[in-house]
């Protein structure tokens, strides 16, 4: 079956089994591998992008179910070569270690902030709570947020 | 919180332009550019042309004979390229591999499988779908046999035994292991007027970091080179095993460690699948990538403890610990597969004497087979020191209980002082240095001990008097661990010591690559270890490149685990600048003309003594090392060193941890409401980095107490075997961690460094656990076995707590 999206703003069209997960459309057609599995029944949360600006488990969404919708992947979160505030808050917060859950936390966090500008660190936490992190303890990951909640233009120009 | 600190070793340092420390200091990390954006490699995001995918079929049972696999329907797939048996890799001689303890394990089994989950044929197709597509197609006929699921009745006479396949084995004894004096033991234990002991189970537990385990194999047949990519903490052992393994020149072994998504020890073995993709590469003429799932990880890889501890303390009735033994038996599944140095089956659990200066101590640990997932040293345990660590914090506490004294002033009266450094244990630990008492009564104060014990009397007695709400615990524990194995004469793995190699460049414009042996999994390498040859030679740490992970490109040495990076490494590290310094000084002394007796160092710059006006930055010399410029005889040029790191000693960071919890007895349910930890890992080359690595040791720490467990039924089916029945503590089970910190630096280390990477999870199950049997007491509860599930902890309250590790008892 063919289906379309769009993509981080870039419409994509790909030729595909009905049975094929979201997550392996994006990593294996689109070779966005930003977007990490890392579990298969939607507990680790390291496949979250966001559909239509919600943050869902990638690897139980078919490909099928996301055509005609927009997603965003990490890859989409820099915006003209600036960092999201989120992503800057993470390397400002030491947010992440070995980075695998940090696509995930950040779009999540990324929604949680679209709707709630100024969280609490509670807030945070019950937002985030559908990501494992190993490394981090989440101390980092809760103080990154709320980095970027407090800086919503961020402060440095690069990417 | 600004704890109280001991005398800093660390000096301001200058910054570079681009405002990072010139040396130690909080810096932000180099490798996050790539992980921020999505574009970090791991190993599933690696792609290469006309690329095969591999699946594993897997046993069902925990203990079955083969007897028949029909293969033929899944090689008539259309997508289906081979499909690999056991009996096609005994053609190869690659049924059995050698394990890091010198056992064999399966590849692909042959006669039995051992363990559910036990890998048993190997799928190459064209896309990973039809790979898992084909493993529905293979049959498999088993005769059932008898598992041995409880390591307790292991060595009952009637077990079956699992190690057929060794010749003339009897039983299910792998090794059966000694430390200290027992004799001297026995009589300081006839004497002493207390003796407390106890049953502590360390249950089994699994790293499960966030990436899962694989790899990727290229054979490449005109060059007769084969390239592995491989999710590995230890790329250069890896390179040497396969060597050994598959009888290939190890010259013509490539072995790349990517970026990891997470180690925790998990990573340091090689699996059955690593094998498999080398042998499909070589069958299909193409590189083949295999991936696990979730629950291959969780039922099949690395799992850690499994530690079955019989313990006992003894002191005098004023509180004197005297002696300390422990008769464990160690669970290490259904193959021996633990990493860890030759000389020590049990790893380094006999430092189980802990913090505390004692008169004697015995440790006797039994080894035994199961019929479960083969594993044991993993889950940054520092070489079981996690389980040692818990052993003797638990029995402290069980001694404060039974002679009713308050257990952090128990402690207080017992560790080790600081004039007694180096301080040789009594089952022959050289501990380097610290101060004890300053980090446990730093952690006393910042915790506010004696206003948390006030509040907690108070909510005992108002729960005594209604009957309603919750209870208070307060835990603590107080860790030694021994790290950065080690000395070549004592420590290796399959014959390979643990010095660790390290070569560093200096280029003609002053930018520096630096090679390391090491490898991270998170723990921000390319940055720390950039420091430390800022700190040593003065360069803005953006100007040193840090190159791992790539046996092509970097010295050989024994990888990364056992927090052995900055302790090992890193000196490798400091000491390969130094000796480019060395030479800088020469080059410098004969651009400037003088003696190389006359300069002297000023970060970054070998000046004239008395005419500091006279000198040659580091980068000038740099370019004059590569210049025409005569130097004396017997001198070469460029800017390049070498080394390679054989450690004096271990080097042991503490430290002391305090958790308090809120319990409500009614429902079992446990909040850890604040943790407090203080750590003396030396000095810290950059302090952000290091917070980081206790905060998520904490949270393992918590996750180990209260949530996780490997358990079995009694057909040896794994409970653990996704997400939904492994619990991973989450933000909401942890609290916003309170961290102290004291610096004691390590005489031996050249920078000394200590070595962190492990401590919270070493440390921190003990607090947990200890808090909660503490706001247990008005149950008369001295011990109950982890994990503290709701369930656990209620049935604790009933008086009938549970073996947590067994479905069946």
């Amino acid at each position: 079956m063919q289906v379309t999206m769009t993509v981080n703003g870039v419409p994509a069209t790909g030729e595909i089994e009905p049975r094929l997960l979201l997550v392996h459309f994006l990593r294996d057609h689109l070779g966005l591998t930003g977007t990490h599995w890392g579990c298969d029944t939607s507990n680790c949360g390291v496949c979250v992008v966001l559909m239509d600006d919600q943050p869902v488990k990638s690897c139980t969404v078919l490909a099928a179910m996301a055509d005609g919708r927009e997603i965003t992947t990490v890859e989409g979160m820099a915006r003209n070569g600036t960092l999201d505030p989120v992503q800057e808050g993470f390397m400002r917060e030491h947010g992440l270690q070995c980075g695998f859950c940090t696509p995930a936390m950040m779009l999540t966090a990324r929604a949680l902030l679209d709707a709630d500008p100024d969280p609490t660190p509670d807030t945070i936490r019950r937002a985030l709570c559908g990501t494992s992190c190993r490394c981090t303890g989440y101390e980092n990951i809760v103080r990154a947020v709320r980095w970027a909640a407090e800086h919503p233009a961020g402060e440095e120009v690069s990417a | 919180m600004t704890p109280p600190k001991a005398a800093t070793a660390v000096p301001e340092v200058p910054l570079s332009a681009a405002g990072n420390p010139i040396g130690f200091g909080r810096m932000l990390r180099k490798e996050d550019a790539r992980f921020l954006r999505g574009e970090g490699h791991y190993l599933d995001d690696i792609t290469l042309p006309g690329m095969l995918h591999g699946a594993l079929l897997r046993s069902p049972h925990a203990h079955a004979r083969i007897l028949s696999i029909d293969a033929s329907a899944a090689e008539a797939h259309p997508k289906v390229k081979a499909v690999i048996t056991g009996a096609v890799l005994e053609t190869l001689n690659l049924a059995w591999m050698p394990t890091l303890s010198a056992d064999t394990q399966a590849v692909l089994a042959t006669d039995k499988v051992r363990f559910q989950g036990q890998e048993v044929a190997f799928v190459v197709a064209e896309d990973r779908y039809a790979a898992r597509d084909a493993l529905e197609l293979i049959e498999v006929e088993y005769e059932v046999l008898p598992p041995v699921i409880d390591a307790q009745r292991a060595l009952d006479a009637d077990a079956p035994v699992i190690r057929t396949d060794q010749e003339g084995r009897t039983d299910n004894l792998i090794f059966d292991w000694e430390a200290g004096d027992a004799a001297a033991c026995d009589e300081v234990f006839a004497r002493a007027e207390v003796v407390a002991a106890a049953d502590i189970l360390y249950p089994r537990s699994h790293p499960s970091p966030m990436e899962t385990c694989g790899s990727i194999a290229h054979m490449d047949k005109v060059t007769g080179k084969l390239t592995c990519w491989i999710t590995s903490q230890a790329p250069h052992a890896h390179r040497t095993v396969y060597a050994l393994v598959a009888g290939l020149p190890e010259h013509k072994i490539q072995v790349i460690s990517p970026d990891i998504g997470g180690g925790f020890g998990n990573k340091v073995p090689v699996y059955p699948g690593y094998v498999c993709v080398v042998v499909a590469s070589i069958v299909t003429g193409a590189p083949v990538k295999w991936m696990e799932d979730r629950s291959e990880n969780l039922m099949t890889t690395g799992f850690a403890r499994d530690y079955h501890m019989h313990g006992e303390i003894a002191a005098t009735a004023d509180g004197r610990i005297l002696a300390v033994r422990t008769d464990t038996l160690a669970d290490h599944g259904a193959f021996n597969a633990t990493a860890q140095p030759t000389k020590y089956p049990a790893g380094f659990f006999h430092i189980f004497t802990g913090s505390y200066d004692i008169e004697a101590a015995h440790c006797k640990v039994r080894g035994v087979y199961t019929n479960k997932a083969p594993g044991g040293v993993a889950y940054a345990c520092s070489f079981r020191i996690t389980e040692a660590v818990y052993l003797v914090e638990r029995l402290v506490d069980v001694l404060a209980h039974d002679l009713g004294v308050d257990p952090a002033e128990l402690r207080m009266k017992n560790l080790i002082q600081p004039e007694q450094f180096p301080y040789t244990t009594k089952t022959g630990w050289e501990y380097d240095s610290g101060d004890y008492p300053l980090a446990l009564r730093t952690t006393l104060e910042a915790a506010g001990y004696e206003a948390l014990r006030a509040e907690q009397a108070e909510r005992r007695a108002a729960w005594e008097a209604t009957g309603e709400g919750t209870l208070m615990g307060i835990g603590l524990s107080f860790f030694t661990e021994g790290v950065g194995a080690g000395p070549r004469k004592h420590m290796d793995i399959l014959g390979l010591g643990m010095a660790d190699g390290c070569e560093l460049r200096v280029h003609p414009t002053g930018k520096a690559v630096l090679r390391l042996s090491v490898q991270t999994q998170g723990q921000g390498h390319e940055t720390t270890f950039a420091q430390i040859v800022a700190h040593e030679l003065g360069l803005p740490p953006e100007d040193v490149e840090v190159v791992h992970g790539d046996t092509d490109q970097t010295p050989f040495g024994l990888g990364t685990y056992g927090s052995r990076s900055t302790p090992v490494s890193g000196a490798a590290a400091s000491v390969v600048s130094r000796r480019v310094r060395d030479k800088a000084r020469v080059v410098a002394a004969a651009a400037l003309e003088c003696s190389a007796d006359d300069l002297e160092w000023e970060l970054g710059r070998w000046q004239v003594k008395g005419d500091p006006g006279q000198g040659r930055t580091i980068q000038e010399i740099a370019m004059l090392a590569h210049s025409s410029l005569e130097l004396p005889e017997g001198v070469e040029g460029h800017l390049d060193a070498s080394a390679v790191y054989n450690p004096p000693n271990l080097t042991y960071p503490y430290g002391a941890y305090l958790c308090v919890v809120d319990v409500d007895p009614a429902t079992g349910e446990v909040r850890v409401r604040r943790f407090i930890a203080t750590d003396d890992c030396g000095p810290r080359i950059n302090p952000m980095i290091v917070e980081g690595q206790i905060h998520g040791g904490l949270a393992e720490g918590i996750g180990m107490a209260l949530m996780q467990v490997i358990a079995f039924d009694e057909d040896g089916n794994c409970l653990g075997g996704s997400f939904m029945d492994y619990l991973l503590p989450t933000p909401l089970e942890c609290p916003s961690w309170e961290l102290g910190e004291t610096v004691t630096p390590s005489p031996h280390h050249p920078l000394g460094c200590k070595g962190v990477g492990e401590s919270a999870t070493v440390g921190s199950p003990a607090a947990v656990v200890n808090a909660v049997i503490d706001a247990l007491a008005p149950f008369g509860i001295r011990h109950v076995d982890m994990p503290l599930t709701p369930a656990q902890v209620w049935l604790a309250t009933q008086g009938r707590p549970v073996r947590t590790d067994l479905a069946f008892s």
